[in-house]
């Protein structure tokens, strides 16, 4: 079995479904901070028989927790300090993303004014609806 | 609906204290304030002469990126009728959208030249767009296959007026119910109102969407799906008739075999009650026979007055001018 140290300091995101690591990766634009991260792949998991986890040594405030939660609000976000778990972040849904995801709809007002930023409104939580603010298309959070 | 950020603003003296200052989507007015609305149009109706000076010195831009002259002529007359001025084009390629100009700035200067503004746009959500940029009040004039409030708002006002309620209803809505935007939104107005009925008549390939009839249930709204008008022409109080394009069809034996369902005619006509009224937001091709156009339950040519009248109070309340 693999091994993967403790961090002392920055956050375990647990519980990423299996595969989707790299797809959390890009969409936080981890590959932009200056710091170690560690990608685990198909960890053995009780609960979901296989998972991903994200270790990253930096502080909890560079991480966008909107955009996490609207990828993927079942993730738990274990914040570490001095080797220790001491704050486990509750994600919820966020009201409102803004260039995270592009509305797909090609009638779009945003299809062909390209400096419009892509807003998606929570429109059912119920659901786990959003809707582009404009047209209206529906989307829904991308691990869903 | 969720125009967030999307300005509002108290009305200063405006009609009955609707407080919105643009038009977006027919939902963007509670009840109360469609009342408000529909009473100062059906006024408007009433006493002409007394509003036909409430606009002097006041001009609205009709921006249309693509032609209706319908809808476009209706809120030229609205304003013409208020004693306002008129300006503005009928389609992009008049526009500085052909030379690629935003709709973010065709709105910033159209602001400096007009004082409200009617937008009709290919693309869904430009005339939000030109809400959030406007220095005036912007109006949804039809954008795409999203919305197009100032219909709604005109079969309202015609059910209102000519039925006198909009509740205690059984709407009998006819024809391509699948792709029928002004369809969608008439139900969404009307599900707001107690004991509202639907049957929706139209062939399987142009049924109402799913996202409709979910929800209707959930709101335990009694709605039915048939496929002959006949059948149910009895028990309508209103017929909402739309077009069935053949292009629509899957094959041309199925328009063959159902297009006949799906038009009007007097035969029909006389299986509905006396006070039965037929709507339909035109233009009309051949889904309502010229024959019942003289029948005094048609009332679809009223319903284009209704228009006129409902974007005179529209644009009274907008600009939140008051007629003693």
């Amino acid at each position: 079995m693999l091994n993967v140290g403790k961090i002392e300091e920055g956050f375990v995101l647990d519980h990423i479904k299996a595969g989707k690591s790299m797809d959390l990766y890009e969409h936080l634009q981890l590959g932009k901070l200056d710091c170690t991260v560690a990608i685990i792949k198909n960890a053995r998991s009780e609960k979901m028989g296989k998972k991903d986890i994200l270790k990253v040594e930096c502080d909890i405030n560079q991480l966008d927790l909107d955009v996490l939660a609207f990828i993927d609000h079942n993730i738990t976000v274990n914040v570490i300090k001095d080797g220790e778990i001491v704050d486990k972040k509750e994600l919820a849904l966020p009201k409102m993303i803004k260039n995270v995801i592009r509305c797909k709809n090609p009638r779009c007002i945003t299809s062909i004014e390209q400096e419009l930023p892509h807003i998606f409104v929570l429109s059912d939580e119920q659901k786990e609806i959003y809707r582009c603010k404009y047209c209206e298309e529906k989307a829904a959070p991308m691990f869903k | 609906m969720f125009h967030s950020n999307i300005e509002f603003m108290p009305a200063k003296g405006g009609q009955g204290g609707v407080t919105m200052k643009h038009l977006m989507s027919p939902l963007d007015f509670t009840i109360e304030e469609l009342e408000t609305l529909f009473n100062l149009a059906r006024d408007i109706e009433q006493n002409p002469a007394k509003y036909a000076h409430a606009c002097a010195g006041k001009v609205l831009a009709t921006c249309f990126y693509e032609p209706s002259t319908r809808t476009r002529l209706s809120f030229e007359s609205a304003m013409l009728h208020l004693g306002g001025q008129i300006l503005g084009f009928s389609d992009a390629a008049s526009s500085s959208a052909a030379k690629g100009e935003s709709v973010s700035d065709t709105i910033r200067i159209i602001s400096c030249y007009a004082d409200i503004c009617a937008m009709r746009h290919p693309k869904e959500g430009a005339p939000m767009v030109a809400a959030e940029k406007s220095g005036i009040p912007v109006i949804n004039a039809g954008d795409g296959g999203h919305q197009h409030p100032t219909q709604t708002l005109t079969d309202l006002l015609t059910i209102h007026s000519l039925k006198g309620r909009l509740d205690n209803l059984t709407i009998g809505l006819c024809g391509d119910l699948k792709f029928g935007r002004t369809v969608h939104s008439l139900i969404h107005a009307l599900v707001r109102y107690p004991n509202i009925r639907f049957i929706f008549i139209s062939p399987e390939e142009l049924r109402v969407p799913d996202y409709i009839t979910d929800m209707l249930k959930e709101k335990n709204i009694p709605y039915e799906e048939v496929i002959r008008l006949e059948n149910v022409m009895p028990s309508l109080d209103l017929l909402y008739m739309t077009r069935v394009q053949k292009e629509r069809f899957f094959n041309e034996e199925d328009y063959v075999r159902l297009k006949d369902f799906y038009i009007l005619d007097t035969a029909k006509m006389e299986l509905a009650r006396q006070d039965m009224l037929v709507l339909h937001p035109l233009p009309r091709v051949n889904e309502i026979s010229v024959e019942v156009d003289e029948d005094p339950r048609a009332v679809y040519f009223k319903q284009a007055q209704y228009g006129v009248y409902v974007r005179m109070a529209l644009i009274l309340t907008l600009l939140g001018i008051t007629v003693d």
